[in-house]
């Protein structure tokens, strides 16, 4: 409990003048980067509100209140496209988190030298853009038998499927893709947060006798779970952004199976010149996305301690 | 060295070895399964520039030309223009956030001016705030208001200074000394030859992967590029890529080729400043 006292105890030694040399040089430091940041962050901000708010015509738009909200909320490809974001979000995340643990710890034992060259290995497909992946990948699901994944389950004798338009594997293929091509920086990260452990936990351990599993399980996990709750959320934010891999490889077909709400927002935006309910979709993505950032300050706030 | 969480098996050393070479094993298999679409780019980008379908193909090419290469490059009277673009675009980018948002991350750091906190935490919401949003807005601005397509100032200008670029540097200028900054300031330094003179050469890491990370998301960015430029002239080597890939959707190995094209130049960045960029990835993660 503070009682406001500065305004008995003004100090004119400390107050700012406005023309102060801190002031000055520090605006001039800053003016560069926050005038691109007014024109090309804050402004478009600022209109996206807005223009969620209106029936957006180049000449004149027309207000329309909170329609564009309502048309979305009404809208069955709106709830289809947001179970396709859970449900790829909900397999990507966990499990690519979960190779990446188990790759990190595998790397572990080896010098520092053996470590950097498999990190180097692991990252380097995350190096290629996202059109460069998406069109090999695009071949490897070739959906002729001598497309590589068709060709591999003819080695079982499977006959050949059509990987990308299919509706039964449309979306696996995205998820498996997504599992096969993004783990490096994760692994890396983990790698950070391994080396971060303290030997005496470890040395203790030993002494009462406990087994790998039992020091991955009561000493790796909890001194882990900061960086788990990281990657993990940071990986939800990116994976309900995700629009690449479902341009590119199916352009959200068959039968809008593979429409994230990335890929939604782009065409109501940019294929059907709907501005109003895409900044209207947008900002709903926004909120939910800053409630997450909220969940992941609050939680690792409390879980700074250790 | 080797954490504890192994044992050393001190006294049965054919067991330590066992267990390295077990692991070994699977993790190259991991990794050869994950590098495996990339091997498949650089081979098959090799192979001969006919029709996918006419000839059942395997998992490497049995004839090896450069063929494919040719028949990318020659798709567009432009397609060293992509390369060319996208290597401005990604250089200009590279510049304006090394000096402009380092110069802010320093201010709002260090210099003591009105405002800071506002306009720092008006930088730290817009961090978290999806491109989704910005998107429409952005664009009406630049195509509409502005009319900037297929320019240059209309592919480089909206990144020059990140909000991302500028956090990261003020994280990292927070850490030096606010005494060296005084002492510099006592032997009549004013901010900008203090910035220059002291701060950056301890900061030459942190630019390095700053300009490094700027320089990959520039090079493989699509989404803007892709707004913005409707000229094939003007096109990023990411946005010719695609164009190409829409119009021969048959071709297999000109379309591997025009991928090690797009990508290639960042795996030769990446082998050649491989410290940089592995340290670039955990300096922007929280450590808890």
């Amino acid at each position: 409990m503070r009682k406001k006292s500065n305004q008995y105890t003004k100090l004119p030694a400390r107050r700012h003048k406005w023309l102060s040399s801190e002031n000055l040089s520090g605006w001039g430091f800053i003016l560069a980067a926050m005038i691109v940041f007014a024109f090309f962050t804050l402004y478009p901000v600022i209109s996206a509100v807005f223009t969620s708010l209106q029936d957006y015509k180049p000449f004149g738009s027309a207000w329309v209140g909170f329609k564009n909200y309502t048309d979305a909320v009404k809208s069955t490809l709106f709830w289809k496209s947001i179970k396709n974001t859970l449900l790829y979000t909900a397999a990507v995340v966990p499990l690519s988190l979960l190779i990446a643990f188990v790759i990190a710890i595998m790397i572990l034992p080896f010098e520092k030298k053996t470590q950097s060259v498999f990190k180097a290995l692991y990252y380097l497909p995350g190096i290629a853009s996202g059109v460069a992946t998406a069109v090999v990948w695009l071949w490897l699901y070739d959906s002729s038998p001598s497309g590589i994944f068709n060709q591999l389950l003819g080695l079982f004798g499977v006959s050949s499927v059509n990987w990308l338009s299919s509706s039964n594997t449309a979306m696996f293929s995205l998820i498996l893709m997504a599992l096969l091509s993004s783990h490096g920086s994760n692994v890396i990260i983990y790698m950070a947060a391994l080396h971060g452990i303290d030997n005496t936990y470890f040395e203790a351990a030993e002494m009462d006798g406990a087994t790998f599993m039992h020091k991955v399980r009561y000493i790796v996990f909890p001194l882990c779970k900061p960086t788990t709750l990281f990657l993990l959320v940071t990986g939800i934010i990116g994976s309900f952004q995700v629009f690449m891999n479902a341009y590119m490889m199916t352009g959200g077909g068959p039968d809008n199976n593979t429409t994230m709400i990335g890929l939604l927002i782009f065409n109501n935006a940019f294929n059907y010149g709907k501005y109003g309910l895409a900044c209207a979709q947008a900002i709903m993505l926004a909120i939910v996305i800053a409630a997450l950032t909220m969940v992941q300050f609050k939680v690792m706030g409390e879980d700074v301690e250790y | 060295m080797a954490s504890g969480l192994y044992s050393q098996h001190l006294n049965n050393r054919k067991l330590r070895y066992m267990r390295n070479a077990v692991l070994i094993a699977v993790l190259v298999i991991f990794a050869l399964v994950s590098l495996f679409p990339i091997l498949y780019m650089l081979t098959w980008s090799f192979g001969p520039a006919i029709e996918a379908a006419s000839n059942s193909y395997s998992i490497f090419p049995r004839i090896w030309t450069m063929d494919s290469y040719k028949a990318f490059v020659n798709y567009s009277p432009h397609s060293f223009r992509w390369l060319f673009n996208s290597l401005v675009v990604a250089v200009a980018t590279v510049l304006g956030n090394v000096v402009f948002a380092s110069m802010a991350g320093y201010a709002f750091a260090k210099i003591n001016f009105k405002g800071r906190q506002t306009l720092f935490f008006m930088v730290l919401i817009a961090m978290m705030i999806p491109y989704q949003v910005t998107q429409v807005p952005l664009y009406i601005l630049i195509v509409r208001e502005f009319q900037m397509t297929n320019t240059y100032a209309a592919l480089i200008l909206p990144g020059i200074a990140t909000s991302y670029n500028i956090f990261l540097s003020k994280q990292f200028f927070t850490g030096i000394p606010t005494a060296l900054l005084e002492s510099a300031k006592i032997e009549g330094c004013g901010q900008l030859k203090t910035f220059r003179l002291i701060v950056l050469p301890l900061s030459k890491t942190i630019l390095a992967v700053m300009a490094i990370n700027t320089f990959l998301g520039s090079w493989n960015n699509f989404f803007w590029p892709f707004l913005v430029t409707s000229k094939d002239a003007m096109f990023t080597i990411q946005v010719g890529l695609k164009t190409f890939k829409f119009s021969n959707g048959t071709l297999l190995s000109p379309m591997m080729a025009g991928a090690c094209i797009s990508a290639v130049p960042m795996f030769i960045l990446f082998f050649a400043l491989q410290k940089y960029f592995l340290e670039g990835v955990t300096v922007g993660a929280v450590k808890g």
